[in-house]
Parts: C-alpha cells; sequence; structure tokens
C-alpha cells in the first residue's frame, strides 16, 4: 500500500507491505538512521519518536497507521539556530555514553518540556521510565532535561 | 528486528463501518486500537489476523463525559487521557492511582481502555479497576448494542464476551458521592505486570460502610472481583479488623498460579495485604481524611 | 585527582591534559548521526535471520528447507550439513560447521547432530528484506527427538546425567581445561582447611559457612549483537562490519575458523550501542554472515533481535558458590575457603586469559588482611546458552566480590559486630602494598580505610544506625548494607595472560602532522566509554597538544595496531598506558629535533606543557608543533634521526592494576509486600588518577544502576524443560530511572606507582563492587525475621519468602 507520512516536516512517500514497523519506514525507508530499536517487546524504547506530537514507540506502531500524520524524529531536533537545548543538555550534562538510547531519551524529554517547562527530577524520571539505558545510571539523564529545562527557563526570561 | 507476518490493513470510518469491516473479514479480522498488545503478539506470530481493522479515526469512541450519574469512557481513550482526567479525579482517586502504574508513559500514549479490556490479560489492571467500581461496558454490534457488568464481561483469561463481529464502545462507571478510592500495586519493576494489584472504593456513611468494591487483578480473582468481602464490609465500620477479615476474604477468593512474577502462596498474601491497603484507603477518603 | 584548575586550558576551551571536558563522541550522537552496524547498509546487500532450537536438548533427525527455499525472495537457506559440505582449509576442523570457542573448545556453528541449549543456531535463510526472511524461518521443518534436558548444574554432576557433549567423546558433563584440569584451584588448600578446623575447635573463634548462588545473568546492550558480511570474489577481501569490542581479536579468530588469509579481512566495528562484555564473543551469527556472503556473492546483514540475543549470546555469572570464613570472636579473618560449582553451559565459551580457566575469580581474598585462602572451582557443560564471562565481570571479580562481600556480611552478623566495624578491622593496610594475596595477586597500592571513612561520612552511617535502631522499635524497616571491593582490571602481562595464544599487549601509533595536529590510532574499542575523547586528554596531558587537535582512530583494524580490544576494564591500564608511552616517545623525538634547531643539547633542554626550552632559558625554545613542522621540514636531522614525528608502541603491563572502593546503600523494605525502595547510594572509587573525572563518574553512575539491577530484578531462569524464562525484556527485568535513586559519587586518589600516569580503570569497578552493597542492605533490613542470607535477584516475592524463612530457589522456575 502506498502511505504518505511527514517526517521533520517533509513528506515521505512509499509503497510498503500493511506489516511494517513505523520504525522500519522511518530507518529504511526514510533513511533516518538516528532512531534505533533495541526490544521488540515496547520496553525499551530505543525507538521513541513523536506521532502527532506524543512520544511513541515506533516499534509498536505500523508505518500504515501513521499515514497521513506527522512524525518527528531526533534529525528534526536541530534547527537553523543550532542544536536544541535538550541535545545540549545531554552534551553538557554527560547524558550519554554509547549513544543508542539517546535519540529516544532525547524525544520523550523535548516533549516533557514542553509539557511542563519546569518538572521535578521526579517527574523527569517517570517520563524516562519506560525508555532503559545501560551506560548512564540515568543519573546524568535526569540533569541532562533539567538543564534543558533551566536553558530554554532562562533564555524566555532573557528574551 | 522480530517482523510481523504478512497481514492486510484498513481504516475504518465509523463505529457501523467498523463493524460491517469485522462481518466482510470474519474471525481472521482484528480491530487494531493502540496495538500495544496486539502489535508484539504479532511480531511474535502469537497473533497473525489477515486482516487489521484501525479503529483510530473513529472520535466518536474517544472523550471522557458525564452522563447523568455515570462517568462514560470512549473505548478508545488511552491510558494517558484516564490519568489525566480531571473527572475522573475528581470521582475516584483509584483512576490515577492505577493508570500511574500501567505500563509507561509512552505506552500510555498509544494504548487505550478499549484495546486493554478486550486483551483481558488476567494480569490487566482496568479490569480491576472496572470490577471493582462495578462499571459497565457498551459492545455494539450490527443489530445494536448491549450493557454488560463488567463483572459479566471475562470470559476467562484473554476471552470476553465481545463476539468477533462487535466492538466494545464504551466504560460506564456508576458515580457515587462520597465514595473514596484506591489503587495498590505491587510490580517486580515499574513498567511490569502486576504481581498482584488491588483496587478498592468504600462509601463510609454514619460510621458504617454502606457501599464497596473490591478488585483484584493477576490471582485469578473470578471477573477479577471478591463479593464475598464487599458483602463482610457492609454495614460494618471500617475498622482495621473489619478490613483485615474482608481482606482475608478477598485473599481466599483467588487462585493464584506460580510463574516468575512470585509463588502461588506470596500472590494470595499480596491479595489480603494488598486489598487491606487499598480498603484502609478508600474509607479513609471517604470519611475525609 | 589531578586538580583541573592547574590545566591550562586551550582555544576550544578544553583542557589541555585531564580535566572534565565535554565529550567529542556527542556531537554525532545527539544529532543521530552515530553509525552503528545496522546503520550500515551496502549496495546488493541481502538480510537474513537464523533458525534456533525450541528444544533445550534434542536429536535432529532431519532439516526439510524446501519450503523456504521456495519463497519468493529467499537467497540461499544453510544449514549444518551445508557447512559440513563445506571444506576448510584449517588447522581447526575440517570444516564449517564448528568453530573454536575463545576458551579451546569447540562450538556448533549450525547444529548438526544435537541441539544443546534453547535458542541454538539451526538452519540460517538469506533473503533480500529482513521481513522475508523471517517469514522464511517459519517454513523450515526440523524433525526434533527431544532429549532429557540438563539444567541445573549439580544434576549435571550426576553419574546418571544424559551427556551433552557426545560430539566430543565425552563420558560425562565436565569441562577439562587447556592444560587438562578438571577442576581449578587456587591458594593453599591444606593451609587453609587447618586453620579452619582449628577455629572450629578453639572457643575464641566461629566458622560461618554460607550457599551464595550469583545466578545467570545478561549483559543486554541496547544494541543487539549483527555483522554486516562483504566478500569481495574478485579481491578476496572481506570486510565485515561487527558490534565487536576486540576487532583484532575477532579477525585472528575469522582467518583461523575461516581459513581466510588474515591481511585480507577488515574488521570494522563501528559506533557500538554498549557492550559490557556482550560483544567479546565470537558468535555463530558473525560467522555465518561471512559464510552468506561467500555463498551468495552479497553483502549480507545480521542483526539479532532482543530475544535472540537473551537467550544465546553470552550470559554472565551462574557460580554456585559455598563459602566458609574462619575468624576471631573479636572480628580478625583467619582463613576463607570457597566451593565453586561454575555453569558453563553447552559450549564452554568463555573469554578469559588461557592460563585463568575461572577467570580472576581468586582474587575473592578482597581487601582484608589474613593468611590462608582457598577455592576449587568445577565447571560443568549444561544445557543452556555458552558464555560466563561478561556483564562487566572483570573476568569474574564481580563473583568474587560478591561472595567475600555477603560473607564478611554473615560473619559480622554471627558476632554481633557492626559490619563496618568488621571490615575496618580487617582491610589492607596502606603501608603493605604491594601487598601479596594469599593466592598470588599482588595488589598495587591503596589507602582502603581512608576510602571507607569517606563513604561512610558521605553516607551519614552513624545517623543511620540510630535511625535503624528507632524504625525497629516502630517495626519499620530499613538496611544498610556495605561492600568494600578490589578489582583486578588491565589484563594482563604477556607472560601469564593470552586468549587464544594471542597475548594481551596493545599497540598504539601516534602521528604529529606537520602543522601540530595529530592522530592517534588505537587497538581498543569504545563502546561508549568515550575514547575519542579521554585519549586524546592524554595525548594533551604528554605533548601540550589541545585534546581538538588530536583525531583518535578506532575499530578498524585496516587502520589501527593490533591489540586485543576493550573488556575486563583494560583500555586505560593497557592502551591507556601505551598512549602515555608513544606520547613519551614522540615528546623525547621532539626534544633531539629542538635541540637541532636550537643548537643545543637535548640534555640542555627542559620540558613544559607543549614545548622545549633550553635549561634556564625559558625564551628560547619550541613549541611542539613548531617542532612538528621542522621534523617535516628541511632541518638537517642529527645522525640516525629520522624525520616525521610519529612513533608507535606496544605495552605490555608489567602487573594488573587494582582499582578499589566502598559502596553503601541504604534500603527501606517493606516486609508487607517484600518490596525493596533504595533510597541512598553513595560510591566511593579509588582508580587511581581520573583523567576525565565526569567520564569516570559517568561509567560509576552506570556501574551502579547495573547491581541495582542484578540485585533485585535480572534473572536468566529456567524451567526444568530447558524453557529459557528470561527471553525479552518483558522477563528480562532491567531498571529504569524509577528504581535507581540519584547515585552519589565520591573519590579518593591512590595512583597506582607501575602505570604511566597512575591511573587503573573503572569501567566495571561499579558493576563488581554494587550487587553486594544492595544485598547487604536488604539483608541487613529483613535480619530481624533472623534472614542471614537470601540469594538475587531480591524480587517483592524472594524478599518475601525470605521473610518467612523459605526462600525460593532463584535459578529454576518458581513453583
Amino acid at each position: 500500500m502506498q502511505i504518505s507520512i511527514t517526517i521533520n516536516g517533509e513528506t515521505v512517500t512509499r509503497d510498503v507491505e500493511p506489516r511494517r514497523l513505523l520504525v522500519h519506514f522511518i530507518r529504511e525507508d526514510a533513511g533516518l538512521r538516528g532512531t534505533h530499536w533495541g526490544c521488540d517487546t515496547s520496553n525499551c524504547g530505543a525507538c521513541t519518536v513523536w506521532l502527532d506530537g506524543k512520544p511513541v514507540k515506533s516499534c509498536t506502531v505500523l508505518a500504515a497507521q501513521a499515514d497521513g500524520h506527522e512524525v518527528k524524529t531526533v534529525e528534526g531536533l536541530e534547527t537553523a539556530d543550532g542544536l536544541d537545548p535538550i541535545q545540549q543538555g545531554f552534551i553538557e550534562c554527560h547524558g550519554l555514553q554509547c549513544g543508542f538510547c539517546t535519540p529516544g531519551m532525547m524525544m520523550t524529554g523535548r516533549a516533557l518540556i514542553d509539557e511542563n517547562p519546569n518538572p521535578s527530577d521526579q517527574e523527569i524520571r517517570e517520563a524516562i521510565s519506560g525508555q532503559i539505558c545501560r551506560c548512564t545510571g540515568y543519573n546524568n539523564i535526569v540533569k541532562a532535561i533539567r538543564w534543558a529545562a533551566e536553558a530554554e527557563a532562562s533564555s524566555e526570561v532573557n528574551a | 528486528m522480530q517482523t510481523p507476518a504478512p497481514t492486510d490493513y484498513v481504516r475504518a470510518t465509523s463505529v457501523a463501518n467498523a463493524i460491517a469491516l469485522l462481518e466482510e473479514h470474519g474471525e481472521e479480522a482484528r480491530l487494531l486500537a493502540g496495538g500495544h498488545s496486539l502489535l508484539p503478539m504479532m511480531k511474535l506470530r502469537v497473533a497473525r489476523p489477515e486482516m487489521l481493522i484501525d479503529i483510530n479515526d473513529l472520535d466518536e469512541l474517544r472523550g471522557i463525559k458525564v452522563e447523568g450519574d455515570e462517568l462514560v469512557i470512549g473505548a478508545m481513550v488511552t491510558h494517558n487521557e484516564v490519568l489525566e482526567s480531571p473527572v475522573l479525579a475528581e470521582h475516584y482517586a483509584i483512576f490515577r492511582e492505577a493508570e500511574k502504574v500501567i505500563a509507561d508513559p509512552l505506552v500510555r500514549n498509544r494504548g487505550t481502555v478499549g484495546g486493554s479490556m478486550c486483551q483481558a490479560d488476567p494480569s490487566e489492571d482496568l479490569s480491576a479497576v472496572g470490577s471493582a467500581l462495578k462499571a459497565s461496558v457498551v459492545i455494539q454490534g450490527s443489530s445494536g448494542s448491549r450493557t454488560v457488568p463488567l463483572r459479566e464481561f471475562h470470559d476467562g483469561p484473554y476471552t470476553t464476551v465481545v463476539e468477533p463481529n462487535e466492538i466494545l464502545t464504551q466504560v460506564r462507571v456508576p458515580i457515587r458521592p462520597g465514595a473514596g478510592s484506591a489503587y495498590e500495586k505491587v510490580e517486580r519493576r515499574v513498567g511490569d505486570w502486576a504481581v498482584c494489584a488491588a483496587g478498592s472504593f468504600v462509601v463510609v456513611s454514619g460510621g458504617v460502610v454502606t457501599d464497596c468494591g473490591i478488585g483484584l487483578t493477576a490471582v485469578s480473582a473470578e471477573h477479577f472481583c471478591a463479593p464475598e468481602a464487599e458483602a463482610f464490609l457492609i454495614g460494618k465500620a471500617p475498622t482495621d479488623e473489619n478490613l483485615r477479615e474482608a481482606a482475608n476474604l478477598a485473599a481466599a477468593a483467588t487462585d493464584p498460579s506460580s510463574d516468575q512474577r512470585g509463588p502461588a502462596d506470596y500472590k494470595r498474601h499480596l491479595a489480603g495485604e494488598l486489598t487491606f491497603r487499598a480498603l484502609k484507603r478508600s474509607a479513609a477518603a471517604s470519611q475525609g481524611a | 585527582m589531578t586538580a583541573t584548575n592547574e590545566v591550562p586550558v586551550s582555544a576550544a576551551g578544553n583542557p589541555i591534559g585531564f580535566g572534565s571536558m565535554k565529550r567529542v563522541e556527542d556531537q554525532r550522537f545527539v544529532r543521530g548521526q552515530g553509525n552503528y552496524v545496522d546503520d550500515v547498509n551496502l549496495p546488493g546487500m541481502l538480510h537474513s535471520a537464523i533458525l534456533r532450537s525450541p528444544f533445550a536438548h534434542a536429536r535432529i533427525n532431519a532439516i526439510d528447507t524446501s519450503a523456504a527455499e521456495a519463497l519468493p525472495g529467499v537467497v540461499a537457506v544453510i544449514t549444518g550439513k551445508t557447512l559440513e559440505g563445506i571444506p576448510r582449509p584449517s588447522l581447526l576442523g575440517d570444516n564449517f560447521a564448528w568453530m573454536p570457542t575463545l576458551s579451546y573448545d569447540t562450538q556448533a556453528v549450525l547444529a548438526t547432530d544435537k541441539v544443546r541449549f534453547q535458542g541454538q543456531e539451526v538452519a540460517y535463510v538469506i533473503a533480500t528484506d529482513r521481513y522475508i526472511a523471517k517469514d522464511a524461518l517459519e517454513l523450515i521443518d526440523v524433525d526434533y527427538e527431544p532429549l532429557e534436558p540438563v539444567m541445573d548444574a549439580k544434576r549435571a554432576m550426576d553419574p546418571d546425567a544424559p551427556v551433552i557433549r557426545d560430539d566430543k567423546g565425552q563420558t560425562d558433563n565436565s569441562i577439562t581445561d587447556v592444560h587438562g584440569h578438571k577442576t581449578w584451584e587456587a591458594g593453599n588448600a591444606i593451609g587453609t582447611s587447618e586453620a579452619i578446623e582449628k577455629a572450629r575447635q578453639d572457643p575464641d573463634c566461629v566458622v560461618v559457612t554460607q550457599e551464595i548462588m550469583y545466578p545467570r545473568v545478561h549483559p543486554s546492550p541496547m544494541e543487539t549483537c549483527g555483522s554486516v558480511a562483504y566478500m569481495d570474489k574478485v579481491t578476496g577481501q572481506l570486510t565485515l562490519y561487527t558490534t565487536s569490542q576486540a576487532p583484532h581479536a575477532h579477525r585472528t579468530v575469522y582467518a583461523m575458523v575461516a581459513g581466510l588469509p588474515e591481511h585480507k579481512i577488515r574488521v570494522i566495528s563501528p559506533d557500538i550501542g554498549g557492550g559490557f562484555g556482550n560483544k567479546v564473543g565470537v558468535y555463530p551469527g558473525y560467522v555465518l554472515s561471512i559464510i552468506g556472503s561467500i555463498v551468495t556473492g552479497k553483502p549480507v546483514k545480521w542483526m539479532e533481535d532482543r530475544n535472540e540475543n537473551l537467550v544465546s549470546t553470552s550470559f554472565a555469572r551462574d557460580y554456585h558458590m559455598t563459602g566458609t570464613v574462619a575468624a576471631t570472636k573479636d572480628g580478625r579473618i583467619l582463613a576463607v575457603d570457597v566451593d565453586v560449582l561454575a555453569d558453563h553451559g553447552a559450549f564452554n565459551g568463555v573469554a578469559q586469559p588461557t592460563n585463568y580457566p575461572a577467570g580472576f575469580f581468586h582474587i575473592f581474598t578482597g581487601s582484608y588482611d589474613y593468611p590462608n585462602a582457598h577455592c576449587k572451582v568445577t565447571p560443568v557443560y549444561t544445557n543452556k546458552a555458552p558464555g560466563g564471562v561478561a556483564y562487566a565481570c572483570s573476568f569474574r571479580i564481580t563473583e568474587a566480590v560478591y561472595l567475600i562481600e555477603r560473607l564478611v556480611d554473615c560473619l559480622a552478623q554471627e558476632l554481633e559486630m557492626d559490619p563496618a566495624e568488621l571490615r575496618l578491622k580487617n582491610l589492607i593496610k596502606p603501608d603493605q602494598f604491594p601487598y601479596t594475596t594469599p593466592t598470588g595477586w599482588v595488589y598495587d597500592s591503596g589507602q582502603y580505610e581512608k576510602t571507607m571513612r569517606v563513604a561512610l561520612d558521605m553516607v551519614g552511617y552513624d545517623d543511620l544506625r540510630r535511625e535503624q535502631a528507632e524504625k525497629r522499635a516502630k517495626g519499620e524497616y530499613m538496611g544498610i548494607g556495605i561492600s568494600f571491593f578490589t578489582e583486578g582490571v588491565g589484563a594482563g602481562p604477556r607472560k601469564d595472560m593470552d586468549i587464544l595464544g594471542l597475548g594481551m599487549a596493545d599497540g598504539i601509533e601516534l602521528r604529529v602532522h606537520p602543522t601540530g595536529k595529530g592522530v592517534l590510532r588505537l587497538s581498543v574499542q569504545s563502546q561508549g566509554q568515550g575514547h575519542e575523547t579521554t585519549y586524546a586528554q592524554i595525548v594533551a596531558h604528554e605533548l601540550g597538544i589541545p585534546p581538538e587537535d588530536i583525531e583518535v582512530v578506532h575499530g578498524d583494524t585496516d587502520q589501527t595496531p593490533f591489540g586485543l580490544g576493550t573488556y575486563g576494564s583494560r583500555s586505560t591500564p593497557v592502551s591507556g598506558a601505551a598512549a602515555a608511552v608513544v606520547s613519551r616517545k614522540v615528546k623525547e623525538k621532539a626534544r633531539i629535533i629542538a635541540a637541532t634547531a636550537l643548537e643545543c643539547s637535548p640534555d640542555d633542554l627542559e620540558w613544559e606543557l607543549g614545548r622545549w626550552h633550553v635549561k634556564g632559558d625559558p625564551e628560547r625554545g619550541k613549541t611542539i608543533q613548531e617542532i612538528a613542522l621542522l621534523a617535516h621540514g628541511s632541518l638537517e636531522l642529527p645522525e640516525g634521526v629520522e624525520g616525521h614525528l610519529e612513533a608507535m608502541t606496544v605495552y605490555n603491563p608489567p602487573n594488573l592494576t587494582y582499582p578499589y572502593g566502598c559502596y553503601i546503600c541504604v534500603v527501606d523494605v517493606d516486609p508487607g509486600t517484600g518490596q525493596v525502595k533504595i533510597r541512598d547510594f553513595v560510591a566511593v572509587d579509588d582508580c587511581g588518577t581520573r583523567i576525565n573525572p565526569m567520564i569516570v563518574e559517568g561509567q560509576v553512575h552506570g556501574g551502579l544502576a547495573d547491581g541495582v539491577g542484578m540485585a533485585l530484578m535480572e534473572l536468566i531462569a529456567f524451567d526444568e524443560d530447558g524453557n529459557c524464562l528470561g527471553g525479552s525484556f518483558m522477563d528480562y527485568l532491567l531498571p529504569t530511572a524509577m528504581e535507581c535513586p540519584e547515585f552519589r559519587t565520591g573519590e579518593t586518589v591512590t595512583p597506582s606507582p607501575h602505570h604511566p600516569i597512575g591511573a587503573k580503570g573503572v569501567g566495571e569497578s561499579a558493576t563488581v563492587g554494587s550487587p553486594a552493597a544492595v544485598v547487604n542492605a536488604v539483608v541487613d533490613a529483613i535480619s530481624p525475621f533472623g534472614v542471614r542470607h537470601a540469594d538475587m535477584p531480591l524480587t517483592p516475592a524472594n524478599v518475601w519468602r525470605a521473610i518467612q524463612g523459605r526462600p525460593v530457589r532463584v535459578d529454576m522456575a518458581v513453583e
């Protein structure tokens, strides 16, 4: 079947099998390999992207379900103005090591800050509780998301 | 990565259209709601429907509202919508407490109330919540709709009274002024299925329990409920002693099996312990504590 | 720690030397531009999938692949029979159906006679698409004749137990190492047993024996294992993109397995999504992708799914340990004796130095000073997946630390002595270093008591004990658990340590270009450790070249010198030392060039960071950048001095390094449900010099989460039919941000005396040290119920059953 998904503002149209998973559409059909997969059972969250503005696990959504919808991936975070604060936060706070869970973590972190500009550490931990990181023990991921929230808050004050 | 077996896909345009599609494709068709139970099973190739009928476009299945003295939750309401619903929170704390421990925030963005109910996993939380609240569900077929009490909804693990050509459209919960409610769950880790969970509502009036409901999941309680324990409490003061006795009756009504979440004796113990804790907090809430 | 405020800062804002520099790697990772194996797509590439055995032990009567072969899109289906038919010009067997393991055993690439564990490789499908490859697996019909599976190491020892390795002509399930030993011992057997017997008779002594299981767990990096193989038939060049922690060692193994000329093999490990020892072994899947490319003439990709990763690739631990400790009643440890039954699975595939078949387990004497110790380890085959040395274990030091730290707590309970006091009483003293342990290790340096006191202060130990007493009086149960560990890392001296005959030294090459920028080529392989950052910092520290001016190249055998790779926390102790040594070689050459240019003797020059100058005349000097240009220029150099500014070296460590630390965990236990809540976790590590404290701390955090996971939830158990009960992340539970507390870290710094920059390595310290802290805390919490020990994982059910006095056996299906 032919489907069109708008990914990071660009519409990608492909002929796919109905069974094709969204994560494969993103990685292989759209060629955006920053979205990873890690578990098959929707436990790890390495495949997290936004579907219509909400973070979801793209290994548990069919590409066909996203037909006509909007997807945002890690590649859509950076703008002409530079890195998104969530990306900068992960660099500043050493929020990543192997980098495999990082795109998913950043997508969730970005969504959290959009909804709750001043999240507590506990709220951050809850927000990422459907995602696994094997390297960082989460300490610095929590810090990175908080860094981004604070950076954004202070830049808005200054603006 | 695991991949589903070949299948077909169609988007339903209305509930009536979805029912027509179900009738057309027969037992090989499955409704696709949030997909967070069905797609993992398809990837494992345990489920291999030949046709997926996507009902995500059906706005008539969305929304949480009050109708008369009932709360009405659309089948396609997501777990996060339940979690964040002010109207549900106003009447029953149990919704928020249960939803906070169902899967994880990302899954809750996709997973739906109707999907969870119809999956009928014996460890599913909303079944215990609905059973505790003595909710009912509305099931629609080509010849009209019927309302089924949740305590008559399940036919056993993973099976319900919803026929292959029917759709669950709503969950309806009676509003009970003065009710307190609570949910207690033990899981091995956040996001895991319950080892055991207990939910309850209690209405205390004039110092005695005038109405209550107890729901239990993951411990093979028939219809996820404990009616003997409820009956015991009616008319009694919500003392620790009485609540503990009710909890013991609830535990006695379970028939858990051993698995990697824990041995049967532990689960039965938990059924009692968690029922007691839920009842105690429910009763306290009802009394404005 | 080297004080960061003394380190000069480069124009780009980076420390020219050690300090918490932001990572170079992050720029690509935060943009989603990492390049992992599944991101590699070559023109014409085919996909593949492996059919795995549903049985733990079964005879294969027949395999029918015809329906799979007929499926459109399927290019080839390969079975063990196919491989038996491919002659192999190699010393290691005459066909491809079997391959050598890293422990001189054999492992089936595809099963021919029998399957020996659930998940074993049975057939291999190559197709145009990964979905079709998976579809084809369902069409392969295998006629299995189920045999009794041996799922319990104790059962494996029974004389009437089914024989698993009949392919080798075995008549029992014992494992014989390359030296012909069936059991592996260390220490003084007679002295230890005499000391324990004497203590038994002595009214002023106690003897405590405890059975302690370290159950089977799995490293589970977020990226599963996989490879893309391309055999170019024209050039004969094999290029293998693979998830390997040791690309050079793998290249040599492929040369041996496939009989391919090693110079025609290029192994590339691109970005690796976590390793933790899971990506040290050579798995059948990698070999099959190579064979697939040879057969089809096209690039072939193989990527495991998560279930395959969990059920077939290298597990960790599975040690059934019995420890006996003798001590005086005032708390002096006299002797420790340990007996271990080691479950190695169906093939002895442990990845460890040849002469250490039980890894470094015999470091179990721990951080304490006592004269007598002995251990005996008996390995057996079972019908489980092969492996054993993985999951940041530092070659079984996890098991050793867990054993001694649990045993010390058991002893404390027996003596009714505070476990902190008992430890302080027995810790090795600073003036005892270098300290030779009763099992033969020579610990390099340490200030154990100081480190322990830092940890006790940070956590507020005395206050916690007071709070605990008050809570117990109210029927609330909190626990405080201490683990004091000593690791031995940086394998290792070549005279003692090799893998498959390959000495564990590491090469490195540094070239400084004419403009003073440089490239450093490493043999070790980052899986997230940040080598591109820290190795540049080592060069910066030695040469004064800003780290942003050093490109670090790794992960490509055609681009880097030989070395054994990254595992066992060996990068910093071995390759990090190599980086310092090669920099010093360059520095010495720079000195000669500078002296030539300055028309003085090299002996007249003095080094300041980044510059040689004339002693007593600091104005007269040459920066390293100026020297680089001179080295490539027309300056006439002294006789025997070649141009250019580069060097290489191979670092052969004189000894291991011995990082250590003290971890303290505080938990609350709900006795009504058995739930454990970790409320605080303090980790004080001494890993010697810290190259990048930010990265050190991050690695410690990660290891602590591992400890939380293993202590509370991670488990690969099996039912008696041989089914793996941890085959997905729904069942193999990894800790999330909700179970992990905000870890608090501290440090002391005791440099290694024999490492060029005094660094000891830290990658696995926290994974090694932390499980005991968590378990000790939980047992401490529930000790009022008469509990002295409970096996991991301490799930709510297991804690509750321990409180009831009816502990569960954790490694089998719950009954």
